[in-house]
């Protein structure tokens, strides 16, 4: 791993420095920038709500951004430590190095980059390498890519690599194609026409050397090396009027992840929106089979995805209504999610003076029909073709169901107020992995009031009440922030799960916390419990142990 | 290792600042491609308005205090624009779960600004944007003059004021 990072290191830094020896008329032009953040916890330990002895006492996740820009040229990298990573971070972070480096050029044309990069075909279902370091995820592209602009309206990409995994690389070899065709821009110069279409399609596959598998005592797989997948996708939108869709399937692909089957994968992303000042409605529905895509068969956990399966659920951002948060069943989940938001107009007589919001959000997974397979000795058992599964047909078991309901009003110039209700049905059993386990029923009301008393001091009151039968039953919790802007918070706030059906286990949570932004430098300190569950940030979740003690985090950016 | 990395570190700093120095250039605009709510490709370097100044926020549909920003200022947006001239520009890191919610859920508020979807985070990697909201301002000539994290209500007031002093010449600090 040392010498890995110390060449990639070196290669960075010659990417970095070579303008300076060569010419200072380069230099001239360019620009350094970049970003830090540090997070630091100390531990205490807290037997009863889980939180047991770190021997470090203090655990520390660092990383930079380095930028350099001149002109149609880039380079960066990141340097990042875990030493030893944050508690609910992959064990396997522990180290220094520069994981992150690349550069590129780019003109009207072409963009070229070399090193690690981020990329997304269509919505993804095929291809994206993305990162959110605050959860520690990270599946970068390790290679080359090309963006090729030959003419208004047509972006071509071709890219190769291989995906981070932690301080090393994947074995999966992933390449990639995708054509983007804005056909107004190419055929409708004069925009004649009122309706816009964008066709695109993507070609995405990956090699990795055949190992040994074995389906039974003594049966061993016959692997394929090379797994092939693509997707289709359009957009019309005409007006206020939208409609976007997108298929992937992907050749077998027997993997840990679906037990060794050797079925086909696909995927269906439906939606259609319609939306003018003060109203927006849009639907979407998405059918996923077998379409767990890794760059290494044996891998079961969130590491080495070649693709990204988005989740039809709202994200929520309040506590406790995040608490039961849904993630994608890559090996079959059918979807369906509706919004409408409405703005009810400023200065008529239900919308007050400065109008009223409202937003209303249902979605519904369920699992997909499974058929067994005729002729399998075991039907969906690794070496098989699994199973077959009506294309239309919505499964019996429910995983997931949320209707929520915020709406959010300005009283007077100085008070506003936010109140929601949000109805979830959580398939623990299937979501956690809790087999056995009730499905959770959930009813979580929010109230959050913002008082300003002068024209930069606030004061926010938040009130959040979580109703359950299942699983640790009924919380609560009160929020108060106070804040100076636009430099100063302070929050104290207690997290009381009153209603846990275990009378030992009623805990409370409390916790300070205060903060203080200097431009773009940010200093928070917060001390007190947390409890273990379900964090997340844009919609990317991970588990996060419950804790005691005090978390420092510092960012900045320059 | 450590060495190194720090030493290099240094070296990129004072070779940035060495840079700064010699042309006093304030870093401008990336050139990223972004798309814009109807699904046209849209080069960021191609930001402007008409030498007036330019607001710049990075938001998501998930982010509290982001929506609470951008909710706070369209309140007084319409105010802004005809005393200042000045332009925001939302840029939506939401990722493929939500960037198609993007567009009705900016309707269905009422708000007037211009958005661009930024779904595979190349804008915000070139802006060196970690935490959002993330506000940065633009001055006439597109040089960036000021940035802020974070929002509490009456930091727009800060934003504002920023933004006359942009437009009676006087220079910003960049706190």
């Amino acid at each position: 791993m040392k010498t890995t990072s110390l060449t990639m290191f070196a290669a960075a830094l010659l990417l970095l420095a070579a303008p300076v020896v060569r010419a200072q008329n380069f230099l001239e032009g360019g620009r350094v920038s970049g970003n830090f953040q540090l997070d630091a916890q100390v531990y205490r330990a807290d037997s009863a709500i889980g939180a047991f002895e770190v021997a470090e006492k203090m655990r520390m996740n660092s990383f930079a951004n380095l930028l350099y820009t001149n002109g149609n040229f880039s380079a960066g990298l990141r340097a990042e430590s875990y030493l030893n990573p944050i508690l609910g971070y992959d064990p396997r972070y522990k180290g220094n190095g520069v994981p992150y480096w690349f550069g590129s050029w780019r003109n009207e044309q072409f963009e070229i980059t070399v090193g690690n990069f981020y990329e997304q075909f269509g919505s993804g279902m095929v291809l994206r390498s993305y990162e959110e370091r605050n959860l520690g995820y990270d599946n970068a592209l390790k290679g080359a890519k090309v963006r090729f602009s030959p003419t208004e309206g047509v972006v071509l990409k071709g890219l190769i690599g291989t995906q981070r995994y932690f301080w090393e690389q994947g074995p999966g070899i992933v390449r990639g194609l995708d054509g983007e065709f804005a056909l107004n821009d190419i055929f409708d110069k004069e925009a004649k026409y009122m309706t816009r279409v964008t066709l695109g399609g993507s070609f995405v596959s990956k090699y990795q050397d055949t190992e040994e598998i074995s389906a039974g005592p003594d049966e061993l797989l016959v692997l394929p090396a090379n797994v092939a997948s693509w997707a289709a996708r359009f957009n019309i939108s005409r007006g206020g009027f939208a409609i976007d869709g997108e298929y992937a399937n992907k050749m077998n692909d027997p993997s840990a992840m679906n037990d060794y089957i050797y079925k086909n994968g696909e995927s269906l992303l439906l939606q259609t929106s319609y939306s003018t000042r003060g109203l927006g409605v849009i639907v979407s529905a998405k059918r996923t089979d077998n379409m767990s895509y890794k760059s290494k068969r044996t891998e079961t956990g969130s590491a080495l995805d070649i693709n990204y399966l988005p989740a039809l659920t709202r994200q929520h951002a309040y506590a406790l209504s995040a608490m039961y948060p849904y993630a994608t069943q890559p090996n079959g989940e059918m979807a369906l999610q509706g919004q409408v938001n409405y703005k009810i107009k400023r200065g008529s007589k239900i919308g007050g003076k400065y109008g009223t919001d409202i937003a209303i959000n249902y979605s519904r997974i369920t699992s997909i029909q499974r058929d067994p397979l005729d002729g399998d000795t075991v039907p969906g058992g690794a070496g098989t073709a699994g199973y077959t599964s009506p294309f239309n047909v919505f499964g019996d078991e429910l995983y997931f169901r949320d209707f929520n309901i915020e709406i959010q009003r300005k009283f007077t110039a100085d008070f506003k107020l936010l109140v929601s209700y949000v109805n979830l049905k959580y398939n623990i059993d299937v979501i956690e992995g809790h087999p056995g386990d009730p499905m959770v029923n959930a009813h979580i009301f929010i109230a959050d009031g913002t008082y300003r008393l002068t024209d930069k001091r606030a004061v926010k009151l938040e009130y959040q009440h979580l109703l359950t039968k299942q699983d640790e039953g009924d919380w609560l919790q009160f929020l108060i922030e106070y804040t100076v802007a636009p430099k100063w918070y302070f929050t104290v706030a207690d997290q009381y799960n009153y209603g846990n059906p275990d009378k030992d286990r009623r805990f409370h949570y409390p916790a300070v916390s205060a903060g203080y932004t200097y431009g773009s430098s940010r200093l928070t300190l917060t001390y007190g419990k947390q409890r273990e569950g379900i964090l997340c940030v844009g919609g990317v979740c991970r588990n996060v142990p419950a804790s005691n003690g005090l978390t420092i985090t510092l960012t900045s950016s320059f | 290792m450590k060495k190194i990395i720090f030493f290099s570190l240094m070296l990129t700093f004072v070779m940035g600042a060495a840079a700064q120095d010699a042309e006093k250039n304030l870093k401008k605009l990336p050139a990223v491609n972004v798309k814009t709510l109807d699904g046209k490709v849209f080069n960021t370097a191609d930001l402007n308005n008409d030498g007036k100044p330019m607001i710049v926020s990075f938001w998501a549909l998930w982010c509290k205090p982001c929506i609470n920003e951008l909710t706070t200022i369209a309140d007084v947006y319409q105010d802004w624009v005809e005393e200042t001239g000045v332009k925001l520009v939302a840029v939506s890191i939401d990722d493929a779960r939500s960037t198609s919610k993007v567009g009705p859920t900016v309707n269905g508020k009422g708000w007037d600004y211009e958005v661009l979807l930024d779904a595979n985070g190349d804008f915000k990697r070139a802006m060196n944007v970690n935490m959002i909201p993330h506000t940065f301002l633009v001055n006439g000539n597109g040089e960036i003059v000021w940035q802020h994290t974070s929002f509490s209500e009456g930091s727009e007031l800060q934003l504002i004021e920023m933004v006359r002093k942009l437009n009676r010449g006087e220079s910003v600090e960049s706190h």
